[in-house]
């Protein structure tokens, strides 16, 4: 039994290597093609602006792997950034002298307290989250408005520090990066390194095992949907310092743009599969797809046509890989 | 652009009633989309003030909420007051219908402003936004800023966006002139009014167009983006930005220098030519008909044009927004 799980594990990290090669690959492939159609792709400049752009989407990419990985889904994570980004925004509209540290605080804990009702409600009522979610998502959305009045908070209604959340920088590095950066360390720890980072794993894989192993099932599934709140709250701090506008509909349907960029890094929807280096390829090549396509003049139809033909071929080289693995083999996972 | 201003959740409820009982000439009714939107506030201003300089009596109504069905109580109640004229933003083309039509038939006239009702329920619309007039305004704007020579990129909203792409079409036939011979339109890029695609076009445009000279932006949250882009990067002066946009999205950037203006149609102005030709209506000076002239105060004087199968009365230029005046509008709108 032994020998036959761990014949399966190397043949199972085989795949997940080459599939992760094989995806960097077709970035590098994808980067020289855009470079040889325009050759301002591959300066600093447009590498800067590639990633401080693709730096919400990867924060919340995190979050949203950690929920999937569960066999959740999160489809709220728009509208708690619009919450969070509308609060925020008006609290420093009114209070023009706020710390940006405060700010940030205030968008993580409103995104935290989005995120733990939610989690809430799978975890303790056995919501699926995919209903509960939806729920939740029209909630935010609805009170985004209420407090808004259907009113958007501009530029000139924030402090100049607000802004430079998203536009300044420490050595030479946008904020935004780093702050990305930063929270993938965090939570490449968390995930690989950490007894309940593990245990997402675990519930994933099995919740039937995870329980029986004595896994408090509901504490995790609380802790993903809670955490991927958080996230989703620091995304809105960033989102409207970076954009300089707070609007009821900020961001309105990004959650597909998250989702995506975690299924081409290798997260399974079916849940227990997904891993950090993954979803940074997967993050990555999704910010050159934003960049790139509208530096090689293709039409806007076909700029959506080749997004969604990128995100199929990722489904489709990850079912393959499932049908090879075999579907009698649950995952197996080890520090 | 005018999905934000339907505000769905309206706390409160104000139904305005403002009689104004000065003259002896004839009640004037004006329904907007709904209440606690400065937008809509700023037709009834503009309304009430036509009303005021003809002499009439003035009844401002706006709804809680943006629906036909309250709309349709209003018009009810306004029938039974025996008003002389029914002004409405209607919030749906249809719906109205008959209620608009039961008002016609007792004498009632009936005209629509900013949001149209469908030709049967009215007698004339009041288009805020001449298309052919909005889109040339734009490349006269763009070629005076950046000189008359060089390339130019419109940032539109989709690429299916009815209005932008009329607006876009006149913009073409207006470059085809001979004084724009030295301005070259490179692209037409599509930001999808989203914020994140709207930057990332723009950022592509600075890239693949080195020389670009301006950015012609017809869609507030485009023209905003823009704007956010070349003020992170220092570009203000060496390239120029005008467009249609919110003057609150616009503030900042109109007033660092990095928008000279921009332009927008004036809800006022919307609400006082809706007065003027209701007074028109009343008085029998028009029927509505194509071709019909009158006198709309200090707008001069307009005509009636068919359009579809209506007719309507275009309010002409929209109107500019520069350091001289953006301040007062920032917070109306």
């Amino acid at each position: 039994m032994s020998e036959k799980s761990s014949k399966n594990k190397i043949s199972l990290e085989r795949i997940q290597q080459i599939r992760e090669f094989s995806l960097i690959g077709f970035i590098i492939v994808l980067s020289i093609f855009v470079q040889f159609r325009n050759s301002n792709f591959l300066t600093m400049s447009n590498i800067d602006d590639l990633l401080t752009n693709t730096a919400i989407l990867s924060i919340l990419a995190v979050g949203m792997m950690m929920v999937i990985i569960t066999r959740g889904i999160d489809l709220s994570i728009g509208a708690t950034l619009a919450l969070s980004g509308m609060v925020t925004s008006m609290t420093v509209s009114n209070y023009p002298s706020l710390h940006p540290l405060v700010a940030l605080l205030i968008g993580i804990f409103i995104g935290l307290i989005s995120g733990a009702i939610i989690g809430l409600l799978v975890a303790k009522f056995n919501i699926l989250p995919i209903i509960a979610t939806l729920g939740m998502m029209n909630v935010f959305r609805g009170i985004t408005f209420l407090i808004s009045g259907g009113k958007w908070v501009s530029a000139y209604q924030m402090s100049d520090s607000f802004k430079a959340i998203s536009t300044g920088s420490i050595l030479g590095i946008n904020n935004l990066i780093l702050i990305a950066i930063i929270i993938y360390l965090v939570f490449y720890y968390f995930i690989n390194y950490t007894r309940t980072g593990r245990k997402i794993y675990a519930v994933g894989s099995s919740p039937e095992s995870a329980k029986i192993s004595g896994i408090n099932v509901d504490r995790i599934t609380w802790l993903v949907y809670s955490i991927m709140g958080g996230l989703a709250g620091l995304s809105g701090v960033l989102w409207v310092s970076k954009f300089a506008s707070a609007q009821s509909n900020t961001a309105s349907g990004y959650e597909m743009n998250v989702i995506a960029a975690c299924v081409i890094g290798g997260v399974s929807i079916a849940g227990g599969e997904g891993k950090v280096t993954g979803l940074i390829s997967g993050v990555l090549l999704y910010g050159i797809l934003e960049n790139a396509l509208p530096m090689i003049n293709v039409s806007p139809f076909w700029q959506n046509a080749i997004q969604g033909a990128v995100i199929l071929i990722a489904v489709l080289v990850s079912a393959l890989i499932k049908r090879r693995i075999g579907s009698s083999n649950k995952i197996r996972r080890e520090d | 652009m005018k999905k934000f201003l339907i505000s769905f959740m309206v706390l409160v409820s104000i139904f305005m009633l403002v009689g104004n009982v000065t003259a002896q000439e004839g009640k004037y009714a004006i329904i907007v989309k709904n209440a606690g939107n400065p937008y809509n506030e700023k037709e009834m201003d503009g309304f009430e003030k036509a009303i005021n300089e003809i002499g009439g009596e003035v009844i401002l109504k706006a709804p809680a909420e943006p629906t036909a069905e309250s709309q349709i109580i209003m018009i009810e109640q306004l029938i039974t007051q025996h008003v002389d004229a029914i002004a409405i933003a209607g919030n749906d083309p249809d719906a109205l219908q008959p209620a608009l039509k039961k008002a016609m038939s007792r004498g009632i006239k009936v005209l629509s402003l900013d949001s149209a009702v469908n030709a049967q329920s009215r007698m004339v619309h009041i288009n805020q936004a001449d298309p052919e007039q909005i889109g040339r305004v734009q490349i006269q704007a763009i070629s005076e800023m950046i000189g008359g020579s060089g390339q130019i990129a419109v940032l539109s909203a989709t690429s299916q966006a009815a209005n932008q792409n009329t607006w876009i079409e006149w913009m073409k036939k207006e470059l085809e002139k001979p004084e724009y011979d030295q301005i070259e339109l490179v692209k037409v890029a599509y930001g999808d009014d989203l914020r994140d695609k709207s930057v990332s076009e723009t950022e592509a445009l600075l890239k693949s167009y080195p020389d670009l000279k301006g950015i012609i932006a017809p869609t507030t949250v485009a023209i905003a983006a823009a704007g956010k882009v070349l003020t992170d990067r220092g570009l203000q002066g060496e390239i120029e930005l005008t467009g249609l946009g919110l003057p609150s999205e616009m503030a900042e950037y109109i007033k660092n220098g990095v928008c000279d203006w921009m332009y927008l149609w004036n809800p006022i102005d919307v609400g006082y030519l809706a007065g003027y030709a209701a007074e028109a209506l009343v008085t029998e000076k028009i029927t509505g008909n194509p071709g019909e002239t009158f006198e709309a105060g200090r707008l001069g004087s307009k005509e009636v044009i068919q359009a579809g199968d209506g007719t309507e009365i275009m309010l002409g230029a929209p109107f500019r927004f520069d350091k001289e005046n953006i301040d007062q509008w920032k917070d109306v709108y």
